[in-house]
């Protein structure tokens, strides 16, 4: 009986069985890109709101604290998205007549929230507390990115788990002087692992990287 | 979509019936859990999350009025309204004390909720009034150097004029310290040169501070 397979099929098996292994590395590495890709966490796209209101301008250009309106971010999980009120203690005079902040002006009227879109929807499988990053020396900035330049809100991080856990693994990467928390376009005084490595020291920086701290 | 695509597909390549139909469950069961967000939306409400529950879809219910938490009834008329008897009060209430901390709290409060109109400074030209706000009075005006301090607490509580009030943004201990730094702003503005100790006059007029001999000076006129 003669052989159904040439001798050369020796060879495509070989390369065969390498070409499955570098395939299946093609594959999972495509995947691994596009679940960390920008489309699938959210980050770096425009979201749109029910009034143009500009970081760039009331944080940037007005200078005006990011605290002034994220009340409670020292005190709270949430940091707080204001009510109308903190709008219309400015805009009652300034803008008054603007077109722009008509949402603004019919909710002062009739009481009604605005309703705004959430850009940072954390998994509710995640438990968040903005006030203990801010006590512990974590910059707003170092999460939300460059609030002061955003003309319209973005996502700045993944939010992803892996992106969590790089902080909380060595929070020296991150940690800033507790003055210069709210502040944007922060430089660290020399190296920051070194500036980093003191500040963990004195604020008492645990790496908590076991589930239950965010997993609760 | 992707079931009708099946469909076709399977029909084109004459598969046994009962294949394609697995194929089929197998591969809408992968793509329908690939979907679900149960665990990330679980039902519960966030912060400020609207609700269809409630008629005003606020998940976060307002605070009906007269409700006081638990020991926090508040019966000191001098800490909570800066007034007694309808005067406002010229001293601190006791519950405060001046200190550095005090001052820095007071510093770090008032240039995030009172600079943007009254500026660092306390004279009233901020960058919102540059931008056209109604410009309030300065610190420094005779009428507010003698004002009680009572006033600039009872003001930041209830609003003055063009001024709202930041009852909800600055929280009782907070508004005497901002009321103390404004005193302290005051007293700045209208400081002399005797006001300042001895052995830091140096850095002012440009020598080095405690090194420089005592130099003579006039006093009165310089203040930075």
């Amino acid at each position: 009986m003669s052989q159904i397979f040439p001798r050369s099929a020796n060879a495509i098996v070989r390369f065969s069985l390498v070409g499955v292994l570098l395939f299946g590395g093609l594959v999972a590495s495509i995947i691994g890109m596009s679940m960390r890709s920008d489309y699938v966490t959210g980050a770096n796209s425009n979201v749109d709101q029910p009034v143009q209101f500009s970081h760039l301008h009331h944080a940037g250009g007005m200078g005006i604290d990011c605290r002034y309106c994220h009340t409670s971010v020292e005190q709270a999980a949430s940091a707080n998205i204001p009510p109308t009120k903190t709008c219309m203690n400015c805009h009652s005079q300034i803008w008054a007549q603007s077109p722009y902040l008509e949402p603004v002006r019919a909710s002062w009227k009739t009481g009604e929230s605005l309703v705004w879109t959430r850009v940072h929807d954390l998994p509710d499988f995640v438990y968040f507390n903005h006030s203990i990053h801010v006590k512990k020396g974590m910059g707003c900035e170092t999460c939300h990115g460059r609030i002061d330049k955003m003309p319209g809100i973005q996502q700045k991080s993944s939010l992803q788990m892996e992106w969590c856990l790089d902080c909380h693994r060595n929070p020296e990467k991150f940690v800033r002087p507790r003055e210069a928390v709210f502040t944007m376009g922060y430089e660290p005084e020399g190296d920051q692992l070194e500036v980093g490595r003191k500040l963990v020291q004195e604020y008492k920086i645990q790496s908590l990287t076991t589930c239950s701290t965010c997993h609760r | 979509m992707a079931i009708a695509l099946t469909h076709a597909r399977t029909a084109r390549r004459a598969v046994p019936p009962s294949r394609a139909a697995l194929a089929v469950v197998l591969l809408s069961a992968a793509l329908i859990t690939g979907c679900r967000q149960d665990m990330h939306d679980t039902p519960r409400y966030e912060a400020l999350e609207e609700s269809d529950f409630f008629a005003d879809k606020r998940a976060m219910r307002p605070i009906p009025e007269g409700t006081v938490a638990r020991g926090n009834l508040r019966e000191d008329d001098v800490y909570y309204t800066g007034k007694v008897d309808g005067e406002v009060v010229h001293t601190l209430p006791a519950q405060i004390t001046v200190d550095k901390a005090l001052l820095d709290r007071g510093q770090q409060r008032y240039n995030i909720y009172c600079a943007p109109c009254h500026s660092t400074l306390g004279d009233g030209n901020g960058t919102i009034v540059q931008r056209g706000y109604k410009r309030p009075a300065s610190y420094h005006d005779p009428r507010l150097r003698n004002m009680g301090i009572g006033y600039f607490y009872d003001v930041i509580t209830n609003g003055f004029g063009q001024m709202p009030d930041y009852s909800a943004q600055v929280a009782p201990a907070d508004r005497w310290a901002i009321a103390a730094y404004i005193r302290a702003l005051q007293l700045a503005q209208a400081g002399t040169i005797d006001d300042v100790p001895a052995a830091d006059r140096g850095v002012l007029e440009g020598g080095a501070p405690a090194a420089a001999p005592e130099a003579s000076h006039g006093g009165g006129a310089a203040h930075d």
